[in-house]
């Protein structure tokens, strides 16, 4: 899971520290470690995953050990440990949704994109992954795109098509 | 038509704005609280009100307030648990999607009650949506003079902070939560020490539903004894009610604590019945963790009394027979729904999401997956079945917090009333993967009482 294949320099840029100085201003003086889960997601939504690297200058930034970052990334569903598409569907399969359809929606994902979960697209665009339940039950099926978390409900196999259609038209 | 108390205004256009909100009567109540009461009349009111926490555990919040230590030089806080992640739940999403001032107005009066100088809004991460409108929002009530300091002249101060989560539905639980607010992994922590006495920071800390912050405004605008009128017994108020599954029309009620299982399924000012002509097989009443029950026993209980949307009503008959109000998500299976297979879904679900702690849950929920799984998958066996009775039974009450018993109850009781489903499954694996089991018996009237004992 957490394995180190190609040493990238990261630097955080001065706008995003800016973001990471506001988030620590919400906290008593020297509770900052509370900034860590908001931090990881700014991360994830400028670098599209959270790398060793990038884990590393948290914990610099934060002062704190890096295993107290490593360990908070590893337990957090929501950050990905690896690279991931430009684009990753994920879809709910818990309980309810079941109910009206969520598997074949996946099942649909799962064809159409032509990747197993987790996997990404040779063009890098797309990977999916089910999710657990996503608080959304009266409008299911449903999915969500990162790292807005755009919500996308009452899914059916033509808004599913209509909406990768569209992604892929996006630059 | 029923009272509305939190969703009067929620269709009113522009409502999620703090200009619309005000003009439909928003932060009364922070004016009636701040300048003619004092925080323990506040504490008071929602005791008289009755009010429970509407989270899941339905713990009387007044009484939980009351708890709340006061050490000289140290803070308290008020954290508000937006991490709805129980499945079949999504009330509070649409609470803080469609009327986010409604949350925040009950976080300054709450705060003042407690006297929290800072409190957070703690959001689950998937919710980032919701994250930004409640940032929003925040920003206009503090343009507005409604937080930071000196809140409408009254000399009270309030920061006020979204914290989001990053995907662990364990960080619904109370300790969790803070520990996940102090930028740790959601493990929860023994108790006692309760937050009350050692919560964020080690401070007195009370943490509170998104939907019993929102409360607070229509208690204390009418006061605790209207909110009392409405409802039956110990079960005051409204509640909002999340339905889900099989249904014509799912969605977000709130419905008057009393009304009838029967007519919220079936009448059309509700759910408006079962979709595409099927016919109702089970319930899940609360949330995935409450027992699951067969038609016959979620509309009456066993002494054949019409099942009410109450705390009372719908654990009367206890584990036996009963199941629970819980979170309010109310997940309707219809007959072509495959019980073992839900099953097998719930208890993936819990093996997800089990922080690791303790040995049985973290052990006994992966078993309960791996059996349920070869269960549905035609490779079961018949002593499988009380097998998965005998770990939920090690699960229970042996954890540190209630997530061991969360993922035991649902394979208990879907064992308990649905045995012959499983057994099917068991007897006729090719059938099983090619057709439903179907309502069986599941509607068919209970046997009289006396007759029971008689055996």
């Amino acid at each position: 899971m957490l394995s180190v294949t190609e040493h990238k320099e990261i630097e955080f840029s001065s706008e995003l520290i800016k973001q990471f100085d506001e988030i620590v201003s919400r906290y008593p003086q020297g509770k900052q470690k509370s900034a860590l889960l908001p931090v990881l997601h700014l991360v994830q939504a400028e670098y599209g995953w959270v790398s060793p690297e990038a884990m590393d200058q948290v914990a610099a930034y934060l002062q704190i050990k890096p295993i107290e970052v490593y360990e908070v990334a590893t337990f957090y569903t929501m950050f990905f440990l690896r690279p991931q598409g430009k684009y990753v569907l994920e879809v709910c399969r818990t309980g309810p949704c079941c109910l009206v359809g969520a598997e074949k929606i996946m099942s649909h994902i799962e064809k159409t994109l032509g990747v197993k979960e987790g996997e990404v697209t040779p063009d890098g665009k797309f990977s999916w992954r089910g999710v657990e339940c996503l608080a959304a039950c009266g409008m299911a099926p449903v999915l969500q795109i990162g790292p807005d978390y755009t919500f996308y409900e009452n899914l059916t196999e033509e808004s599913v098509d209509k909406l990768i259609e569209n992604l892929k038209n996006k630059i | 038509m029923a009272r509305k108390l939190l969703f009067e205004n929620i269709n009113v256009p522009g409502i999620n704005t703090l200009e619309v909100y005000r003009q439909h009567g928003g932060y009364r109540s922070v004016e009636k609280a701040l300048k003619t009461m004092t925080p323990e009349a506040v504490v008071e009111e929602v005791k008289t009100s009755g009010l429970r926490g509407r989270g899941g555990a339905g713990f009387p919040t007044g009484m939980k307030w009351s708890f709340l230590a006061k050490p000289e030089g140290k803070e308290r806080y008020l954290v508000c648990n937006g991490d709805e992640s129980e499945p079949g739940t999504f009330k509070d999403r649409y609470l803080m999607t469609h009327i986010p001032h409604l949350l925040i107005e009950g976080m300054i009066v709450a705060s003042y009650a407690l006297g929290a100088k800072t409190s957070y809004i703690y959001v689950r991460g998937e919710m980032m949506p919701q994250i930004r409108i409640l940032e929003r929002a925040i920003a206009e009530a503090k343009n507005a003079g409604l937080l930071g300091k000196n809140i409408l002249g009254s000399g009270y101060d309030l920061e006020l902070y979204v914290q989001p989560g990053g995907g662990a539905y364990i960080c619904g639980e109370e300790t969790a939560l803070i520990e996940s607010l102090e930028g740790k992994r959601g493990n929860p922590r023994i108790k006692p020490p309760f937050p009350a006495i050692s919560g964020l920071y080690a401070c007195p800390t009370v943490v509170n539903n998104v939907e019993t912050i929102a409360a607070v405004v229509p208690i204390i605008n009418d006061g605790g004894e209207e909110y009392a009128k409405v409802g039956i017994g110990r079960s005051t108020g409204t509640k909002l009610i999340s339905a889900s599954g099989n249904l014509k029309k799912p969605g977000v009620y709130e419905i008057e604590l009393g009304l009838p299982v029967e007519e919220f399924i079936y009448s059309e000012e509700y759910c408006g019945g079962i979709a595409n002509g099927k016919r109702l097989k089970a319930v899940v009443a609360g949330g995935s963790s409450v027992p699951i029950l067969p038609v016959n026993l979620i509309l009456n209980t066993i002494n054949g009394q019409p099942r009410l949307m109450t705390y009372e009503s719908l654990s009367d008959g206890g584990f036996q027979s009963g199941t629970m109000l819980g979170s309010g998500g109310f997940i309707a299976f219809d007959e072509d729904q495959c019980i073992v297979r839900n099953t097998w879904n719930f208890s993936r679900f819990y093996h997800h999401e089990s922080c690791g702690q303790c040995s049985p849950c973290r052990e006994g929920t992966g078993w309960m997956e791996k059996v349920l799984h070869r269960l549905e998958y035609g490779h079961g066996k018949m002593s499988d079945i009380d097998l998965l009775v005998d770990v939920s039974k090690k699960i229970e009450g042996n954890t540190i917090c209630p997530l061991g018993d969360a993922a035991a109850w649902p394979v208990a009781s879907a064992i308990r009333h649905f045995r012959d489903e499983f057994e099917w499954h068991v007897n006729s694996p090719k059938e099983a993967m090619e057709r439903n089991y179907g309502l069986a018996k599941y509607a068919d009237p209970l046997p009289k009482l006396e007759e029971v004992s008689q055996n």
